[in-house]
């Protein structure tokens, strides 16, 4: 964007006048009940980490317990409830809401010229439908925990699981609506506020991505909804519909399940990609390789991602034609996005690059992904998904996906715009450590769990034969490592509240008209709507001095 | 333990070395890209780290040849692999004529195996040696999973009907058997051993001491007993179709449907006959459901499989 | 991108007296009047495609069940109230009609035609509601709710049993939960237009602004629509005509 279209007021006043959003008001209610996108990302933000660090706690509960092949901590009822709930929570209250309801809310409206989403009331009521569905999650993990699996396989859970599945059922239930309405916002946000001259092709990647990804949220979740909607009704009233007895199909639910919850690997794996394509630019301060390209892939890639659900249930006895075609689109949908890696990489060539912690999260980031993107071909060719479904192999890949790539890419996220959302900068050593720590801690933690699966190790055991016990030390070890890993940026971010150096507007020299605020920026973003004439990552055209 | 890690479990049956073949192709080409991806990375970030803060690369940010080239090559390789592993799949898909029938009944949790000439099994699986062996199993609670590691077998075991699997094992020995579908509390537990057995010997373990009556024999039994042999006279005279020879054949509803009298379809006309009424007889069947035990029923289905016409095979 | 895009002198230029007066009516993070509307309007179609995915998840499990248990699903048909469910889709398609003509008088500034047309929405709306009520205590009556007294007599009790008890049992399982979260839907639409109608009383609309009772009117043809589904597909598969 040419200096000329920006007023001068946009320059930084004077330290200690500046009234940004979170100076704006002080009290509770200016925060419980604010409608400023910024404020509801913090929301989500501090409601994220909680869950974050429950989650984190059961998984370090069960890896303590799988030291010992009779199991080393609890009952293998408890140990049920433990991976169950750790699914639960990880899954529909920290990782699919985390990139999108964080950084989608605080960036979307600043990344398009706009004051605030389409509908901010909305994105406030998005917030607390989230919470009351956590809060129903908990009700059951304080009165004793659900045992189903995060999957609900029925009939287990219609009919003869005795936990709380009911509270747990309603508690998705409700967050699930929490992500159709957010991603709705964005949806229309996106279409409707654009700022004038930022044409489609003009706006950042992560636009891209959040857009993909709110297509599969908007049309993914309501038939979850209606899903755990049934098993709950057939629960209730003793109804079969998934009953064999009464008629009913057991794989009616699990199509329906995997209807959405195919996609959904895609809403969490999707913003943390539109994120990677932010850094890389950046910090190889270089226009990204293959704009369109990875635009177009994020597309393919949430339609695709509706097209496969089948290869969840190769072995439930399925038409093998059946099985045929959904083999072939699993590897489809790979394609694309390994076209994306190849183009961040490219992007990496004769550029200029530094090893700030964004940029070490990224990186990380490539490689776990095409790790885990690549042992997804394992699962996508038919012999040996028959060989590993059920095993820790499974477990494994979507680890490595998940943590090594979505949570790698919201470490990526939170480092990269912590200066604009809170004015501060973080120690950069301590970063850097603890990418390392992370990176290092969370490959002996899940490279191991491929061999097991090999091997013919089960998932979801609390027990197992002693045969085994050398490869689950080892990720039991890696899983101590990366425990303390993520508690490292948590203790910092707080310090660098107060403590950090102030951050300007643009510390890393970036581009994009969030970096054209200040830090904080004030809560209607823009003093005046920003025109846009230029292409974006314009890096080689951008003058120095500029920040 | 320090003797080195396994890699893979034995390769105990015939479809074991080439899925261990494709695993270890696909392990290939994942290790493959996954170092050349870092390596390049690696290299990029050292040569191309930023030496002064004024640095302005320059744009080089696409090329048509080169997204072509990395969107086709990987596409090739997954339709390479797609089709071999396909092809494979669809060999292992079907048992060959004359397996071995044995029948599975899972339930939390614990593996109930009948073999045709009488022999029962708790979480224990005896099969002879190179001859391939089918199994059709059911669940009386939850889904299940039959997985045997060292044959490169696994099912998912479903109330309500039967999915089955075969293998010819081709190493005598104990091998793991798992349950690989979680089904409640005791699911790590609900495992056992696949013994294979020299032909001879496997003989010899089925008429041992513990060998009860064969399947058909029982089923006879509850034919009789259960008052089926009233209505589904042999010549047909009764009040029900007779049953000789009608395993495996087509059979014609009243609903205008075409099926086939399998084993599933004769489970369902013993759960719920009303269903599957066929033309010419009023429904007059009385519902088995909950009368009858999986395993009961799968004797049953024995029985009727093996009546023949006089003189026919 | 917007149809008209502010050019470069207009895009700080001062607001015009009459656009001061509708200043309250903008919601701060829009540019103009137009943008609020094409944006509410598109943010009900976003939703509205969301509901279509949700009531779509249970179609399609009774689609799946009813080609698999034709005859069961069939007879559970045949045990519903044709008549009155009928009547229910006259009285909804009216209430549609009386919705479109409520959304035309806000866009042409009739404020008592807006009310009245409003009102008698809302009066189809809760005779709809009332022959359902109806209906389901004919169905209690004739014991064929499932979990509660399904316990069949009679000629039900035959025609249920042909099919398959249970399957029968499945198909009314059906028929309660998509009506009942039709009526679900009702009630809320019922709801949102008693509000619409109170804002209408107040006298808000007018000719430049009416996207409230644009985006009612969406909601409530798509409520209409999803009857017009369940109907045939509930009522009219037993066939007795």
């Amino acid at each position: 964007m040419s200096a000329t279209t920006i007023p001068p007021t946009a320059l930084p006043p004077p330290p200690g006048t500046r009234v940004d959003y979170l100076n704006a008001n002080y009290g509770w209610t200016s925060w419980l009940f604010t409608t400023d996108h910024k404020r509801i990302a913090l929301l989500y933000l501090v409601s994220i980490t909680l869950f974050f660090f429950v989650g984190g706690a059961l998984a370090v509960l069960m890896r303590i317990h799988l030291i010992d092949p009779q199991g080393a901590l609890v009952q293998p009822e408890t140990y049920n409830k433990l991976f169950t709930m750790h699914g639960i929570i990880m899954i529909f209250f920290f990782l699919i809401p985390s990139i999108p309801a964080v950084f989608g809310n605080f960036l979307v409206p600043m990344m398009i010229g706009a004051r605030d989403l389409a509908f901010p009331r909305l994105n406030l009521l998005s917030w607390y439908v989230y919470m009351t569905g956590g809060m129903f999650t908990m009700y059951s993990v304080i009165h004793g925990g659900v045992d189903t699996g995060w999957t609900f396989y029925t009939p287990y859970s219609s009919t003869y699981a005795n936990s709380q599945v009911i509270p747990v059922a309603l508690g998705v239930f409700v967050t699930g609506f929490s992500s159709i309405l957010t991603g709705l916002n964005f949806i229309v946000t996106i279409h409707k506020m654009r700022a004038p001259g930022m044409t489609w092709f003009r706006t950042p990647l992560f636009l891209w991505s959040i857009y993909a990804t709110s297509i599969i949220m908007v049309l993914g979740t309501p038939v979850l909804a209606i899903t755990i909607f049934l098993l709950g009704l057939e629960r209730l009233f003793h109804v079969g519909i998934f009953t064999p007895a009464l008629g009913g199909d057991p794989l009616l639910f699990q199509h329906l399940f995997w209807f959405y919850s195919h996609p959904a690997v895609y809403i969490m794996i999707l913003p943390a990609m539109g994120v990677i394509s932010e850094i890389i630019p950046c910090f190889a301060r270089k226009r990204i390789f293959g704009y369109k390209v990875i635009a177009f892939s994020s597309v393919a890639i949430a339609v695709l991602s509706f097209l496969v659900w089948g290869h969840h249930m190769f072995v439930t006895g399925q038409s093998i034609y059946a099985g045929l075609v959904f083999s072939a689109l699993s590897f489809m949908v790979a394609i694309p996005s390994s076209i994306k890696v190849f183009n961040w990489t490219a992007t990496l060539y004769k550029g200029s690059i530094s090893y700030d912690a964004p940029m070490l999260y990224a990186l990380g980031f490539i490689g776990l992904f095409t790790m885990g993107g690549l042992t997804g071909l394992f699962l996508a060719s038919l012999s040996t998904d028959v060989q590993l479904n059920g095993t820790y192999f499974i477990v494994a890949h979507f680890h490595y996906i998940m943590v090594g790539g979505a949570v790698m890419g919201y470490l990526g996220a939170m480092h990269y715009w912590w200066p604009k959302i809170s004015g501060r900068l973080y120690p950069e050593g301590w970063a850097r450590l603890a990418a390392a720590v992370i990176f290092f801690g969370f490959n002996l933690t899940f490279f191991p769990q491929f061999m097991l699966g090999y091997l013919g190790m089960p998932r979801r055991y609390a027990f197992y034969p002693a045969e085994f016990q050398f490869l689950n030390v080892m990720s039991s070890a890696g899983a101590s490592i990366l425990g303390v890993g993520y508690l490292i940026p948590l203790i910092y971010f707080f310090w660098s509240m107060r403590y950090g150096p102030v951050a300007g507007p643009n510390p890393w020299g970036a581009t994009g008209l969030e970096w054209r605020t200040p830090s904080p920026p004030p809560t209607d973003n823009f003093e005046r709507t920003p025109i846009v004439t230029e292409e974006p990552y314009g890096y080689a055209k951008q003058e120095a001095g500029l920040v | 333990m320090l003797q080195g890690i396994p890699i893979h479990p034995e390769q105990a049956s015939t479809i074991a070395r080439e899925v261990d073949l494709l695993h270890y192709v696909l392990t290939a080409i994942t290790l493959f890209f996954t170092t050349v991806i870092f390596l390049i990375i690696f290299y990029f970030m050292v040569r191309y780290r930023r030496r002064s803060p004024d640095e302005r690369p320059l744009p080089i940010d696409n090329s048509l040849p080169l997204e072509v080239a990395w969107t086709l090559i990987p596409t090739l390789i997954c339709v390479a692999i797609f089709l071999w592993s396909s092809s494979l799949y669809f060999v292992n898909a079907k048992a060959p004529d004359g397996a071995i029938e044995i029948f599975v009944t899972g339930r939390q949790w614990m593996w109930k195996v009948q073999h045709p000439e009488g022999m029962r099994e708790i979480n224990e699986l005896h099969v002879p040696l190179g001859r391939p062996v089918k199994l059709t199993m059911t669940s009386e609670d939850v889904i299940h999973d039959f997985f045997i590691p060292a044959f490169r077998i696994k099912k998912d075991v479903l109330p309500g009907r039967y999915t089955s699997l075969w293998f010819t094992a081709t190493q005598t020995g104990k091998f793991h058997l798992f349950c690989a579908q979680y089904c409640g509390a005791f699911h790590a537990g609900m495992g056992g051993w696949v013994v294979v057995m020299e032909q001879s010997d496997y003989d010899r373990w089925l008429n041992g001491e513990a060998s009860g009556e064969t399947m058909e024999s029982a089923g006879q039994g509850l034919f009789q007993e259960r008052g089926c042999a009233n209505c589904h006279v042999a010549d047909g005279s009764g009040r029900g179709p007779s049953l000789v020879g009608i395993f495996g054949r087509p059979v014609h509803l009243v609903s205008g449907a075409a099926a086939t009298a399998n084993e599933a379809y004769l489970r369902q006309a013993i759960l719920t006959p009303s269903i599957v009424s066929i033309p010419g007889y009023t429904q007059l069947m009385q519902s088995y459901q909950g009368q009858l035990s999986e395993e009961q029923i799968l004797d049953l289905i024995a029985y009727i499989h093996s009546l023949r016409e006089e003189g026919k095979p | 991108m917007r149809n008209r895009r502010p050019a470069l002198s207009e895009a700080y230029a001062p607001v015009s007296p009459v656009k001061e007066q509708m200043a309250h009516l903008l919601a701060h993070q829009f540019e103009d009047l137009e943008q609020q509307h094409e944006t509410d309007t598109l943010g009900i179609w976003v939703f509205l495609v969301t509901e279509i995915m949700f009531f779509g998840g249970m179609f399609a499990a009774y689609t799946i069940y009813r080609s698999l248990y034709p005859v069961a699903f069939e007879a559970g048909s045949r045990a519903l109230n044709v008549r009155l469910g009928a009547i229910n889709t006259m009285v909804l398609l009216s209430s549609s009609f009386t919705m479109a003509m409520a959304v035309r008088s806000a866009q042409t500034a009739r404020r008592k035609a807006l009310t009245l047309f409003l009102v008698l929405t809302m009066l189809l709306g809760v005779l709809f509601l009332g022959i359902k009520g109806i209906e389901y205590h004919g169905e209690y009556f004739d014991r064929v709710v499932p979990s509660l007294n399904f316990a069949p007599q009679g000629e039900v009790l035959q025609r249920f049993t042909t099919g398959g008890l249970g399957r029968a049992e499945l198909f009314m399982c059906f028929y309660f939960f998509m009506t009942g979260l039709h009526a679900l839907h009702m009630i809320i639409g019922l709801s949102l237009l008693l509000v619409v109608l109170l804002r209408a009383r107040c006298g808000v609309f007018s000719s430049q602004y009416y996207a409230p009772v644009e985006v009612m009117g969406l909601y409530w043809h798509f409520v209409d629509i999803i009857w017009i589904f369940l109907f045939p597909l509930l009522y009219l598969v037993g066939g007795r005509y």
